[in-house]
Formats: structure tokens, C-alpha cells, sequence
């Protein structure tokens, strides 16, 4: 089979449009502000003035509320060492060291230019450590920063044939950008897990760059509940042969909120692997989530096996999710590259299941909800943490049973006609030899309005 | 005594094309301890008049009754039909990820009994009644309904009806799908259930190869959105060796004369 460059020119279309159909807006290549190019020419510096300002309209900006993020964009920010609490066995260390550190800039480069800000401005980097035979594990808290812009910079080294599991518990108050690196050695298994629980008007934006080498493994999670904004990208290079990623997020987006990643997979070696998994919720006016997932295989990677989705149950009126997967395939010698996204409402028949067995309606929302979200928590594989964040899905379940059951008393109506704003756009998949690609269609845009019913009115 | 009592009941649903009359008055009297077949053609509305009893929401209900020992199941939410003591084996149950079977029996069974079932003996249920129905331990610990064969799915919606001990149980097609072992351990359960709390039941089925497992007291022929004809197990018979056909032209030949 001949691997065919892809394109980086953009075909021009000028046909007439036909029996009055219009061509989408995406499509109008002629005209397209930014240029196609493959996910990997993105422009990366750790110089934040090497970036063009940002206005907004950028395709890694145009889904966040960018005013509101400004002062971490470009503004200068406090980049002192920072208190934090570590538990931690035998094998994982952590400590502060020069931005001149070796390990620092070998997981990646900054794509953007909130990124290299924080890349700049930090005095330190905590280096975190995950040695020797027997897996180890390290929990670090922070819970003390306050609300004044910072930057932060963590390395995440996992030495060769090591395993390990790396908690990143974020809590109180926040307006932080960050870079993560994370260094997966060769043979290693990392499990690397980032839980956002910030208080109401945190804002975070970190980016997570990950290479993994020779046949090792990276299971990352982002678990994202609370924050204003919370804006997670990880991006894993698999860089050698065998690399393996296992990316990982749940989310739970309640009024107000918006939370967004942004999660790119780059097959850069061959019989690399990859699963993308993401799960939110919505719940509450103006309850917003974004998830992008850009997926490259690149020439260098023949026999990848790789599969991104990205699932949201939309809980009430107001809100609105955003799912773009990505697929860009430039070698036709794969194992298996597809991608699926889903937004859509209860499925009004796990309800009826659950209810036909006595099961009253709020309590069946609630085991259906925690249901969906829990596979995300339960492929985590450590008990303790497993067990607090189901805790912690289910104390924001009760938040909008609450509310709700506060609506109805009200005598809000039981249905509203307006649905649930659902974007979802399904980007361009480059492909050659199409019979390696799956693409589910499952898309559910513009969900209708059935499907919640607030009462007993069956 | 308890009775279930279906009178002129008319159902429509709601399609593209605009609202379709499935049930054309219905009338069915189920007396606890009794076994009523429900047979009929594909598309007569059978699965229509389990889904009704059941309350589920896309039927929508134009006249008559259903009434539980004097009271009105349509005024109920489907939960509070479970809790009145009706059930509804699924014909498809649906998946649930990430919800267990231990888990949702145990909601089920507090939701039901209004208080959780005492730890020790509710295992012991359990056990027990996976063990009747040849379902392997591990059955628990897997999402519900999720990765089933066809058999575990009916298995698992007998399991809940042993469990959950309602009053009346309607059994919509238990038996399609079935393998001959498959079918004869399902119908054990059926008969268990039965014997153990005096269970009413309407079974709603296609073929009459349950009967041979499951002996009905009466037997209602389903056509076109109402009993057809009604009679004793012979009726069963008769259908074996006739079929629908009489039915269906005679329900044919009514429509072009009206």
C-alpha cells in the first residue's frame, strides 16, 4: 500500500453549491483563517514572546473563555517555590530543582503561549521520582496556593523498568498555569493521576506533555470536578517502539463551570498503542465542557493500534459540550485507528429498568450517572482514590438532585422546549488505505427535549 | 384475593407519520395463583400491553382501566407499580454500564422492601437463587445486562422476579431466543416463583413451546389490539396445529368491511 503525504495545501473547492445546499464553514478552504497543517508542525517555543498575541480565534483558544484567562496568557506571574504536602513510599522521591535540570524540556515543548509563560517564569521545578523494582507511589497535595496568578512546572520521571502511580491532588484556591512533563523511561508503567477539586473561582491551566519510550506504559488521568475554569491538555509522544498511552479523563461540569482538555496522541514509532477515554457530566445553567482529541500517526509508525472517544451525558437544560475528535493518519500499515464522540441525554430506558424494579426515579438518575462516570474511576486501580472520587461524583449528583427537587417546588415546569445546546464535529480524518478506520457517526447533535422528566408524569 | 384487572384499555404511541392506535380495548382479568397465556401474531400489540401495565413512557394511554386490587396502576409512576407488586420480564433488557448486579438488586430489594434485606441472608438469597437458575457467581460482579447472551439476559430478569417477589408478573417473550436447556431452566424459575408466593402471571408469547414447560389456566388469543378469543390450555393446541391465519383474516376482512 503507497503512504501518501498529507496534505498540507488545502484542495480549493469552488463548485456551485446545489438544490440550495450551502458548504459548511469548515469546509470553505479558500477562505480558512488558519492554514491546514498536521497536528505536529504546531508551533511549540518556551518563549512567550515568540507566540502571536492571542485573540481568541486561535483553534486551540476559540472553545475558552480567553478574557478571563489574560493575566495567566500574558501577564507576569509569581513563579517562587510553592508549599505542598507529599506522601510517599519507598522508590518515589520528590524535590525542588533548577529550571536547568537536565530532565527539564525532554517530555516536550510549549504549544502554546499561556505554556511557555508559566516555562518561563518559574524559579524551580519539582522533580518527582518513581525508581527501582517494586512499584511505588507518591501523592502530592496542593492546597495552599491563593488566588494571585502563578506558574508551576513539575517533571514526572518514572527510571527504566520502574512502576509507579503519582497523585496530583489540587484543592483551595487557585490561578494557576503549569506545565507537567512526564518522562516515561523505557519498560516503565506509570500511572499518573491529576485531581482537580479546586474551590469555586479557581482557574488552572496546565499542559501535560508525555513522552514514553521503548515498550513502556503511561495511564494518566484527569479528573476534573471543581474550578471555574480548569483547562488540562496532555499530549503524549510515543516516542519509541512499543510506547503505550492510556489516556484517561471524567469530568463534571456544574453551573458555571468551565472545564476543557485538549488531548493529543502522537504515533511517532512503530506498534505504538493508544486508548483516549474521556467521560463528563453537565449539570446546571451554563455548565461548560470542551474536549478536543487530536490523534497523529505519523509515517514513522507503522502497526499502531489506536482508539480515542469521548462520552457526555448532558443532565439539564443550559449547558453545553464540545467533543472535536481528530484523526490525522499519514501510513496506511495500522493495526486499528478510530475514533467515536456521543453527547446526549438519559437514555430513557436504563431509567424505565431501574424504576420498573421499584427503584424511584431520583435514585435511578443517580446509579445511571455514577454508573457512566465510575468505568473512568474504576480503571484507575487504586482503591483508596478510587473509592473518595466515587465519594466525591456522588456528593455533586446530590448538589443537582437538590436543585432540582428545589426547581419543581418552585413550580418550574416540568419540561422546557429549548434543548441542551450539543456541538459536536467530527474533524476531518486524513487517511489512507480508509479500511483501517473506524469513525462511530454516533454523534447525537441537537439532542431534543425528551428524555428528563422532572415528576412522576409517565 | 388479589386481582389484576385490565378494562378497555386503548393505547396509541406517537410515530413519525403521526399517533397510532396499538390497543383497541383490551379487557383481562388475572386472579393471583392464575397463569394466562397471551398469544398472538407480530406487531397484534402484545409487548404494547406489557410495556402499559409496566408504565413505561412512550405509550401513551387514551381510555379505560387497569386496576390492582381496586386501585389505579395508571395513576402510578413505574416505580410505584413495582413497589404496588407488578413485574415485567423484559423481552431486551437494556445495559447499565458500570452498575453491578449485586449492587442493583440490593437498590431494588431496599426500594421494594423500604428498608436494605439483613446482609448475611441476603447473600444467601442470592447464592441461592443464581444457583437455581445455573448462573455462575461471577454473575454479581458484572455490569448488568452488559456482555449478557441472550440466556443470562432472561436469566438474570427471572432471577429478579424470584427476588423481588412481586404479585403479578408479566413475562414479555421469556422464551424467544431461548435454547431447549436454556428455556427449561428459565421455566423452572417461572414455576418456582409461582409455587413459592402464589405468583400471577401473564406470559406474553409468540410460540406455544413454553406451554409444554409452563402450564397456562387460560389461554388469550391477542389480535389486532384486543383478545381475539379466549379459552383453556386446549386453545394452545388448536394455535399449534392452526396458527394465526383464522385470526389475522378474520381481523383483515373486519377492517376492510368497517
Amino acid at each position: 500500500m503507497s503512504a501518501t503525504p498529507a496534505p498540507t495545501e488545502a484542495p480549493v473547492i469552488d463548485a456551485p453549491a446545489q438544490h440550495g445546499a450551502v458548504a459548511h464553514s469548515d469546509g470553505d478552504w479558500a477562505n480558512r483563517a488558519i492554514p491546514v497543517q498536521t497536528r505536529s508542525e504546531r508551533f511549540s517555543s518556551t518563549d512567550p514572546a515568540a507566540f502571536p498575541a492571542v485573540t481568541g480565534r486561535e483553534v486551540d483558544w476559540k472553545l475558552s473563555p480567553v478574557p478571563a484567562l489574560r493575566p495567566l496568557i500574558d501577564g507576569p506571574l509569581d513563579g517562587s517555590p510553592y508549599a505542598y504536602l507529599a506522601r510517599e513510599t519507598p522508590g518515589a522521591t520528590v524535590e525542588w530543582v533548577s529550571p536547568q535540570h537536565e530532565l527539564v524540556g525532554t517530555a516536550g515543548t510549549p504549544e502554546d503561549r499561556a505554556s511557555a509563560n508559566a516555562w518561563s517564569s518559574v524559579e524551580n521545578v519539582l522533580l518527582v521520582t518513581v525508581s527501582g523494582d517494586e512499584p511505588s507511589s507518591i501523592t502530592i497535595g496542593r492546597s495552599g496556593l491563593d488566588a494571585a496568578p502563578r506558574a508551576g512546572h513539575t517533571v514526572i520521571h518514572a527510571t527504566p523498568n520502574s512502576s509507579g502511580l503519582v497523585i496530583l491532588q489540587n484543592s483551595g484556591d487557585a490561578q494557576l498555569v503549569e506545565n507537567v512533563e512526564i518522562i516515561v523511561d523505557e519498560g516503565a508503567h506509570l500511572t499518573v493521576v491529576t485531581v482537580q477539586e479546586w474551590n469555586d473561582g479557581g482557574i488552572h491551566l496546565a499542559s501535560h506533555l508525555a513522552r514514553i519510550g521503548r515498550d513502556a506504559q503511561l495511564k494518566h488521568f484527569v479528573v476534573t470536578l471543581g474550578g471555574s475554569i480548569v483547562r488540562v491538555n496532555p499530549s503524549a509522544h510515543l516516542a519509541d517502539q512499543g510506547a503505550d498511552a492510556d489516556l484517561n479523563g471524567v469530568y463534571f461540569a456544574d453551573a458555571g463551570q468551565h472545564l476543557e482538555q485538549q488531548v493529543y496522541v502522537n504515533h511517532d514509532a512503530p506498534s505504538t498503542k493508544s486508548r483516549v477515554n474521556y467521560k463528563g457530566a453537565l449539570q446546571g445553567e451554563g455548565a461548560r465542557t470542551v474536549w478536543i482529541g487530536d490523534v497523529l500517526i505519523g509515517r514513522t509508525a507503522p502497526g499502531t493500534d489506536s482508539y480515542e472517544q469521548n462520552r457526555n451525558l448532558v443532565l439539564s437544560e443550559g449547558t453545553r459540550a464540545d467533543s472535536i475528535p481528530n484523526l490525522e493518519i499519514e501510513t496506511g500499515d495500522i493495526l486499528g485507528a478510530g475514533h467515536a464522540s456521543a453527547t446526549g441525554r438519559f437514555d430513557d430506558e436504563h431509567l424505565f429498568y431501574l424504576e420498573s424494579r421499584g427503584i424511584p426515579e431520583e435514585e435511578a438518575r443517580r446509579i445511571v450517572v455514577l454508573g457512566f462516570l465510575s468505568e473512568i474511576v474504576q480503571h484507575i486501580g487504586e482503591p483508596a482514590l478510587e473509592e473518595r472520587l466515587i465519594a466525591a461524583l456522588e456528593a455533586e449528583l446530590a448538589d443537582g438532585a437538590q436543585a432540582r427537587a428545589e426547581a419543581n417546588a418552585a413550580g418550574a415546569p416540568g419540561r422546557k422546549a429549548r434543548a441542551p445546546y450539543v456541538d459536536s464535529q467530527p474533524g476531518a480524518a486524513v487517511a489512507v488505505g480508509t479500511d483501517h478506520v473506524t469513525s462511530e457517526p454516533d454523534v447525537a447533535a441537537g439532542v431534543t427535549g425528551e428524555g428528563t422528566s422532572p415528576g412522576g408524569t409517565h | 384475593m388479589s386481582t389484576l384487572e385490565i378494562r378497555d384499555l386503548q393505547v396509541s404511541i406517537d410515530t413519525e407519520q403521526g399517533n397510532k392506535p396499538i390497543l383497541k380495548g383490551v379487557d383481562l382479568t388475572i386472579n393471583k395463583g392464575e397463569i394466562h397465556a397471551v398469544m398472538g401474531p407480530n406487531g397484534s400489540g402484545k409487548s404494547t400491553l406489557a410495556y402499559t401495565i409496566a408504565g413505561h413512557p412512550r405509550y401513551k394511554v387514551d381510555g379505560g382501566s387497569i386496576m390492582l386490587d381496586g386501585v389505579e396502576v395508571l395513576d402510578m409512576t413505574v416505580d410505584e407499580r413495582a413497589k404496588a407488586g407488578l413485574f415485567l420480564a423484559m423481552q431486551y433488557p437494556v445495559e447499565i454500564p458500570g452498575v453491578t448486579v449485586a449492587n442493583f438488586l440490593r437498590t431494588a430489594k431496599t426500594a421494594l422492601d423500604g428498608e436494605a434485606p439483613a446482609l448475611r441472608t441476603w447473600v444467601k438469597d442470592l447464592r441461592q437463587h443464581m444457583s437455581d437458575l445455573k448462573m455462575d457467581s461471577s454473575f454479581a460482579e458484572r455490569n448488568v445486562n452488559e456482555g449478557f447472551s441472550g440466556g443470562e439476559k432472561k436469566r438474570h430478569e427471572i432471577m429478579q422476579l424470584e427476588l423481588l417477589k412481586p404479585k403479578f408478573a408479566i413475562l414479555d417473550e421469556t422464551d424467544s431466543g431461548l435454547d431447549v436447556d436454556a428455556l427449561k431452566i428459565v421455566s423452572e424459575g417461572v414455576n418456582r416463583a409461582h409455587a413459592a408466593t402464589d405468583l400471577g402471571i401473564l406470559m406474553i408469547t409468540h410460540y406455544t413451546r413454553i406451554l409444554r414447560y409452563i402450564k397456562p389456566d387460560f389461554v388469550h388469543v391477542f389480535v389486532d389490539g384486543h383478545v381475539a378469543e379466549q379459552g383453556g390450555p386446549e386453545l394452545a393446541d388448536q394455535l399449534e396445529n392452526e396458527g394465526y391465519d383464522r385470526y389475522v383474516t378474520a381481523a383483515a376482512a373486519a377492517a376492510a368491511g368497517a
